[in-house]
């Protein structure tokens, strides 16, 4: 059996509370507020408790999908970064980079959005990137 | 936040709480808030539409006119100039405008805020001495101060008052925005806004351009890129071909959302990568599917600018990847270089190059520290608790002129109610998560419309328990919970429910500098829906 806590941060507000994610076998087991952590204290909010619960839902996306004829079909990631690639590079090449918009977020990583941004202003050359801060 | 939330704790003897709902949104920093009245007496104010659960802890509790804050801002200061308690010494030498800011709050004298807020004169004078004589005071705020057509003169004026008694550079002082998101802060320090390149470097300095077009090999130009609902009325003109989101969902949270999807369903390409197959992710062409925080590493920046790891416990499901990966993979279809990344502490090596107040933020320094407060310029350096100290990053603070503008839209004979939404304890933004959560969804499982008894008695409910809303934008049936909370006229929704979702009547009238939509106020009617009986 392999018994693992990961110290990690709680995704729901900004608060940033730091939980210890149980695991047992690769399969989560539980969550703990981190006892010597600035904010958390020992201490968690409902939504804290419950934090990992969505991640196993069934609803989760679990591989790449194309709309074919108004119906989502399952795709290979090659198949589908391959046609984003191509649709997103002809229309930078007809229309010019300001005619592509990116959405960041503020439920991702710093790295991830700093990707993002990377993404779109040297490889697409655009400003066109925002995220819900205002929403 | 200017300071750090355990500052609420130690330091803090006034709270000042504005428009946000401190104990449902943020529940382990109004514990904080709490815990400083209990063990030493601190003083908590809130100003709030809606009696929220953090105002019936208040020492003063203040129900007014939703989109008055302005106003009433400028009455509290004009009553601490009138009466002598600002702060002489901060005004002299730390701060500029001061003359052209105390004639622009002169004319707001506490009789005449009463009649554009409804808060009595005497209690305004009696908030304005406890704010101004219990040093160090916190203004903390949300929401409720930003989502309006006034939104940047709201925290402008929240700044003013700060200023204005010297509680900034202070520890347990300051303007705190509490930020909804566990990485809205993060996202916009990391470049994920139209304006600014990571680190608020701003996209319109030539100098700033060259630094990233000689770091990156190429960059983007000097013109300021569009907004989020810009970019969405942009899809619907066709001036906007493709569209990439990642982990948002513009369905359910941007303002009129009828127009919303109108603009969305005609988009020639959209991509979304998510968890779950929003309601945004219906309309797309391809669908991605990313990582849960538990299934990737990384860090995230909490609202008091302190970056702390995220790290992997689990795998992700079937074919999901992180979404760092996924973007990488697109940067080298697209023929990119820089994207060679082995890890996110790779990238954050690269952010902390190129970001000065990141430049001394890394992986071993997090795992040794735990967490570091930006800015935090060097990696000698111990990261910054609170903000301001002995001097602003421009030199001077600067006092702005404002005057109290109404909101866009205000009630007449047809719509007779002002909306405001906001957020409960049990769930969190659109509902993405928590409604797929069974311990949270079944605590609250649908929308509903809190209205005041004599407004129940008024639309002549009589024991009916649904109803409709209605705006010049949308209408939704839900249940109604009548409730002295708020107050007669006003009516509140949470916004977390697709099936009745109260962004299909919000207003998106923006506010022209912040381009943030006024969510805050409307105006709708509300019919009763015959034979649902309570």
């Amino acid at each position: 059996m392999d018994y693992k806590n990961t110290l990690t941060t709680c995704v729901y507000c900004g608060a940033g509370c730091q939980i210890y994610v149980e695991t047992i076998d690769g399969q989560i087991t539980g969550v703990w507020p981190a006892k010597t952590h600035i904010i958390s204290e020992g201490k968690l909010c409902i939504k804290g408790w419950n934090v990992t619960e969505f991640v196993n839902s069934p609803d989760r996306l679990k591989t790449p999908l194309i709309r074919k004829e108004g119906q989502f079909v399952e795709a290979s990631w090659d198949e589908a970064l391959e046609l984003i690639a191509s649709k997103l590079g002809a229309i930078k090449n007809e229309s010019g980079p300001d005619s592509i918009g990116w959405l960041a977020s503020a439920k991702c990583t710093n790295e991830e959005n700093y990707l993002m941004n990377k993404l779109a202003r040297a490889v697409i050359g655009t400003n066109n990137i925002d995220h819900c801060a205002r929403l | 936040m200017t300071n750090s939330i355990p500052e609420f704790e130690t330091d803090t003897n006034c709270f000042l709480i504005m428009g946000s709902n401190t104990s449902e949104g943020h529940p382990l920093i109004a514990s904080r808030i709490m815990a400083a009245k209990e063990q030493r007496g601190a003083k908590i104010i809130v100003i709030d539409p809606r009696k929220t659960q953090i105002a019936h802890l208040a020492d003063i509790y203040l129900p007014f006119r939703p989109g008055t804050d302005a106003a009433v801002l400028n009455g509290l200061m004009n009553v601490i100039i009138s009466e002598g308690l600002e702060d002489k010494a901060f005004i002299t030498e730390r701060t500029e405008g001061y003359d052209e800011m105390k004639a622009a709050v002169a004319p707001y004298t506490p009789e005449r805020v009463e009649e554009i807020s409804t808060i009595p004169a005497d209690k305004l004078r009696a908030v304005a001495r406890l704010y101004a004589q219990s040093k160090p005071s916190a203004i903390v705020y949300a929401m409720g101060i930003t989502q309006h057509t006034t939104g940047t003169d709201n925290v402008k004026s929240c700044a003013n008052l700060a200023m204005l008694t010297g509680n900034m550079g202070v520890a347990g002082g300051g303007v705190n925005p509490l930020r909804g998101q566990n990485n809205v802060q993060g996202a916009c320090d990391m470049g994920g806004l139209p304006n600014v390149y990571p680190g608020y470097q701003a996209v319109t300095v030539p100098e700033v351009q060259k630094k990233f077009q000689d770091a990156w090999g190429s960059t983007s130009g000097t013109k300021v890129g569009l907004t989020v609902t810009e970019m969405v009325n942009a899809v619907g003109d066709g001036k906007l071909r493709g569209l990439y989101v990642m982990g948002e969902n513009p369905m359910m949270a941007d303002p009129d959302l009828n127009h919303a999807y109108h603009c969305l369903e005609q988009a020639e390409f959209l991509v979304v990568q998510d968890i779950f197959p929003t309601e945004t992710a219906q309309l797309a062409h391809v669908i991605l599917p990313g990582a849960a925080f538990v299934e990737k590493d990384g860090t995230f920046t909490a609202t008091d600018r302190r970056v702390q790891r995220v790290r992997k416990a689990v795998e992700p499901p079937g074919e999901a990847r992180a979404d760092w990966e996924i973007l990488c993979q697109l940067a080298k279809r697209l023929g990119a270089s820089g994207f060679d990344f082995a890890s996110p502490k790779e990238i954050m090596a690269e952010i902390a190059k190129l970001t000065p107040s990141y430049a001394g933020i890394s992986y071993e320094r997090l795992e040794e520290l735990g967490f570091l407060h930006w800015p935090c310029p060097s990696p000698d350096h111990p990261g910054t608790p609170y903000l301001h100290k002995g001097k602003f990053p421009r030199g001077l603070g600067h006092f702005h002129a404002i005057e109290f503008k109404e909101p866009a839209e205000l009630t007449d004979e047809e719509y007779p109610y002002t909306l405001t939404t906001g957020r409960l304890m049990f769930h969190f933004h659109t509902g993405t998560m928590t409604r797929r959560s069974q311990k949270l969804d079944q605590e609250v499982q649908q929308a509903y419309v809190e209205i005041h008894p004599d407004d129940a008695a008024k639309i002549k409910l009589n024991g009916n328990k649904r109803v409709t809303v209605a705006s010049r934008r949308g209408q939704i049936e839900l249940d109604v919970r009548i409730t002295k909370r708020i107050k007669p006229g006003i009516v509140f929704i949470p916004f977390h429910f697709a099936e009745a979702a109260a962004n299909a009547l919000t207003n998106a009238a923006i506010d022209p500098v912040a381009k943030i939509p006024e969510y805050k106020v409307c105006a709708v009617k509300i019919e009763a829906v015959q034979g649902v009986r309570a």
